[in-house]
C-alpha cells in the first residue's frame, strides 16, 4: 500500500520528482567515489604483488644491493630499515609520552598546555620534508657527513609529535576516579600516573607507537639528506646507511630491468608490512566509535 | 590501630614526603619533554632561516619570483617550483574535494552498517601506504595510462575550449604537473575522509532525524543540516588535505618531470618545491644548497600557515562540541 502510495506521489508530483532525482544523482555520485578509492587501494595493492612477487625469494634477504647487471638482494637495505627505524623509534616513544603526560597529567587547561598541543597538532601533519632539512642542518651539515644517526633522529622527530597526540588522546579517556581513589591510597604523583593513568591507557599508547612505526618505515624523502644511501653492508651508525625506501626510490627510477624488479620487490616488502602493522596496531586500540 | 596509623600519618607529613624525589624528576622530565615540542618548532623555523640566509642576501627578496633556476651560472629563483607546488595542490584539491565529499556522504549517509568498518579500514590502509609507492605507481602504471589515453582525450576536448583549453595544450608526455596533481588527490582523499566522517558525526541526531522526519531526503539532509552544522570542520579538513598536498614530496618527484620552465599547459612538465629538494640537495652546495634551504624555508611558511589555520578550526569545533 504505502509503496504505491509513494510511487504514485513520485510520478504525479514534479517538485518530489525532482526531489528524488536530485537525491538519487548525488547517492549514486557517492558510491561512485567510494568504489573509486577501494578500487584504487585494490589496483595499487594488486599491481605490487602482480610486480613484485616474481622477485621474492630468499636472496631478497641474504644478498646485498647488486651493482646493475648483477644477482643481488635487499639485505643491507632492510637491516638499514629495521636499524634507523628502531633507534628513531627509541628517541621518540620516551619522549613522546613524557610530553604527552605533561599535556594531560600537569598542564590540563593551562595556556602552555594548549599551545604546545597546537604546535604538536601541527608537526604531526608538518612536511617531513621539512624535518630532513632541518636535520641536515643541525646534524649533517656541523658533521660533515651522513650518517644513521641523522637518519634516525630525523624519523624519530617524525614519530614524535604522532606519539605525543595519541598518549594525550588516551590519557585523557582514564577516569579521574581512578587518579582520585590512587591519590586517596596516599600514592605520588609520578606513581597515581605510571601505575594507574598509563596502565589504564596502555593499549591506545602502544597503538600510537605501531602507528608511528608504520608512519616512519615508509618515509623516504627526510633520509635522502640525512642517512643518504649506501651500497654496502654495514652496521655503523656513523657512517651513510642504506634503507629500503631510499634504494626503491633509487632503483626505481633507474633505466635497468634488474634493479627495477629489486624496487619493486622491496616496494611489497614494505607495504605490506606498513599496512599489517596498521592493521594489528588498530586492533589494540579501544573502541570509542560504533 | 587508629592513632597508629594517624601518627604515622603525621610523621610523614612532617618529615620528608614520600615520592618526592621522584615528583620532582618525573614531573620536571615531563615538563622539559613538553617544552621541547614547542622548541622543536622554533628549531626547524631558524635552521631554515639560518640555512636560507645567503641565497635571500645574493638574491633579494625577489629569489620569490624570480624564474631561473641556473646550477652553471649559479643563479637561482623559487618561481618555477613555488608555482609548481601551487598548481599541483589545487589540481589535488578540485579533484580530491568532491570524491572526499562523495566517501564521506556514503559512510555517514548511505553505507549499511555492515559495511562501515570494512570500508573505513580500507581508506585507512590508502592513507598509510607510503608515499613512494604511490610514486611508482604513478610512473609505471598512470603515467603511461595518461600519455596514451587520457592526456590526448583532453587535449582533443577540453583542449578546444576557449581560455581553459590553453591550460590542456602540447604534446602528451604523461608525466606532468596534472599527473602529479592527479596522484596527490589519491594521497590525500583519506586524509579528508576520515576528518570530515568524524566531523559528519559530531552533528546531533535529533537534528538530522528532525530533518528526514519532515520529509527530507538524504542529499537534502546533508545539504542543509549536515554540512551547515559541521562547515568549519569541513573546511579545517580540506585545509589540511592542502597542507598535505603542499608538502608530499616522492609522489610528485617520480611524475612531476623536474623542468623549471613554467608552461602555459597543465600537462607540461613542471618542478614542485618538494622535487627539487628531493632531486638537487644531496649534491648541492654553496649558493645552490642555500637556495634549496630558501626553497624549503618558502615551503615551511606555506604549509605552516595552512596547516595553523585548519587546526585553529578544528580546534575551535572541538572546544564547541567538546
Amino acid at each position: 500500500m504505502i509503496a504505491q502510495a509513494t510511487t504514485a506521489t513520485i510520478t504525479t508530483n514534479p517538485i518530489v520528482r525532482r526531489r528524488v532525482r536530485a537525491n538519487r544523482i548525488i547517492a549514486s555520485l557517492s558510491v561512485a567515489a567510494t568504489g573509486a578509492g577501494l578500487f584504487l587501494l585494490a589496483w595499487i595493492l594488486g599491481y605490487l604483488l602482480f610486480k613484485g612477487f616474481t622477485t621474492l625469494s630468499l636472496a631478497l634477504f641474504t644478498m646485498d644491493t647488486p651493482p646493475p647487471g648483477s644477482a643481488g638482494g635487499l639485505k643491507n637495505a632492510i637491516i638499514g630499515s629495521l636499524m634507523i627505524t628502531g633507534v628513531g623509534i627509541a628517541f621518540a616513544t620516551p619522549i613522546g609520552i613524557l610530553a604527552g603526560t605533561f599535556l594531560i597529567e600537569y598542564g590540563r587547561g593551562s595556556k602552555l598546555a594548549e599551545l604546545i598541543r597546537f604546535v604538536n597538532d601541527m608537526l604531526v601533519s608538518a612536511p617531513s620534508i621539512i624535518i630532513g632539512l632541518f636535520v641536515y642542518q643541525v646534524v649533517v651539515a656541523p658533521m660533515h657527513h651522513f650518517s644513521a644517526w641523522a637518519g634516525a633522529i630525523a624519523l624519530g622527530i617524525i614519530a614524535l609529535p604522532i606519539i605525543v597526540r595519541t598518549t594525550q588522546d588516551m590519557l585523557q579517556l582514564v577516569p579521574d576516579a581512578l587518579r582520585e581513589a590512587a591519590y586517596a591510597l596516599g600514592a605520588p604523583k609520578w606513581r597515581v600516573i605510571v601505575v594507574v593513568s598509563y596502565r589504564a591507557a596502555f593499549q591506545g599508547m602502544l597503538t600510537g607507537v605501531l602507528l608511528a612505526v608504520a608512519r616512519i618505515s615508509g618515509e623516504t624523502a627526510p633520509l635522502l639528506f640525512t642517512a643518504l644511501s649506501n651500497p654496502s653492508w654495514t652496521t655503523n651508525m656513523s657512517s651513510p646507511m642504506a634503507t629500503l625506501p631510499v634504494v626503491i626510490y633509487k632503483f626505481a627510477g633507474a633505466p635497468y630491468a634488474d634493479w627495477q624488479n629489486l624496487a619493486w620487490a622491496g616496494a611489497l616488502l614494505i607495504t605490506f608490512s606498513v599496512l599489517i602493522l596498521n592493521v594489528v596496531a588498530r586492533s589494540f586500540a579501544p573502541r570509542t566509535r560504533n | 590501630m587508629t592513632p597508629v596509623a594517624m601518627t604515622s600519618a603525621n610523621h610523614s607529613r612532617g618529615g620528608a614526603h614520600p615520592g618526592r624525589l621522584g615528583n620532582i624528576l618525573f614531573g620536571g622530565s615531563a615538563w622539559i619533554f613538553g617544552i621541547l615540542v614547542l622548541i622543536l618548532l622554533l628549531a626547524v623555523m631558524i635552521s631554515l632561516v639560518i640555512g636560507a640566509a645567503p641565497a635571500f642576501s645574493e638574491f633579494g627578496i625577489s629569489f620569490v619570483w624570480t624564474e631561473v633556476w641556473n646550477p652553471v651560472k649559479d643563479h637561482y629563483g623559487a618561481l618555477s617550483p613555488l608555482y609548481g607546488t601551487l598548481i599541483t595542490s589545487i589540481i589535488a584539491m578540485v579533484i580530491g574535494v568532491p570524491v572526499s565529499l562523495g566517501i564521506a556522504i556514503f559512510l555517514t549517509e548511505l553505507c549499511p552498517n555492515y559495511l562501515k568498518r570494512p570500508i573505513s579500514t580500507a581508506v585507512e590502509l590508502l592513507a598509510a601506504v607510503p608515499s613512494i609507492i604511490y610514486g611508482m605507481w604513478g610512473l609505471f602504471v598512470l603515467a603511461p595510462l595518461m600519455q596514451k589515453y587520457i592526456e590526448p582525450f583532453l587535449i582533443g576536448t577540453v583542449g578546444h575550449v576557449i581560455v581553459l583549453g590553453d591550460l590542456f595544450q602540447g604534446p602528451p608526455y604523461g608525466i606532468g604537473l596534472f599527473t602529479a596533481g592527479l596522484i596527490l588527490s589519491a594521497m590525500v582523499l583519506p586524509y579528508m575522509v576520515s576528518i570530515m566522517r568524524d566531523v559528519f558525526e559530531t552533528v546531533p541526531p535529533q537534528l538530522r532525524e528532525s530533518a528526514y522526519g519532515l520529509g527530507a531526503t538524504t542529499w537534502e539532509v546533508v545539504r542543509s543540516v549536515v554540512l551547515p552544522y559541521s562547515r568549519v570542520g569541513v573546511i579545517g579538513a580540506f585545509m589540511l588535505a592542502l597542507g598535505r598536498a603542499l608538502g608530499e614530496t616522492m609522489a610528485v618527484t617520480f611524475v612531476v618531470g623536474n623542468s623549471y620552465h613554467i608552461a602555459k599547459s597543465i600537462l607540461a612538465p613542471g618542478s614542485t618545491i618538494s622535487a627539487s629538494l628531493a632531486n638537487e640537495f644531496a649534491e648541492a652546495d654553496g649558493l645552490q644548497l642555500s637556495s634549496l634551504l630558501a626553497l624549503g624555508f618558502l615551503l615551511f611558511v606555506l604549509t605552516f600557515s595552512v596547516i595553523g589555520v585548519a587546526r585553529l578550526m578544528l580546534m575551535r569545533l572541538q572546544k564547541r562540541y567538546g
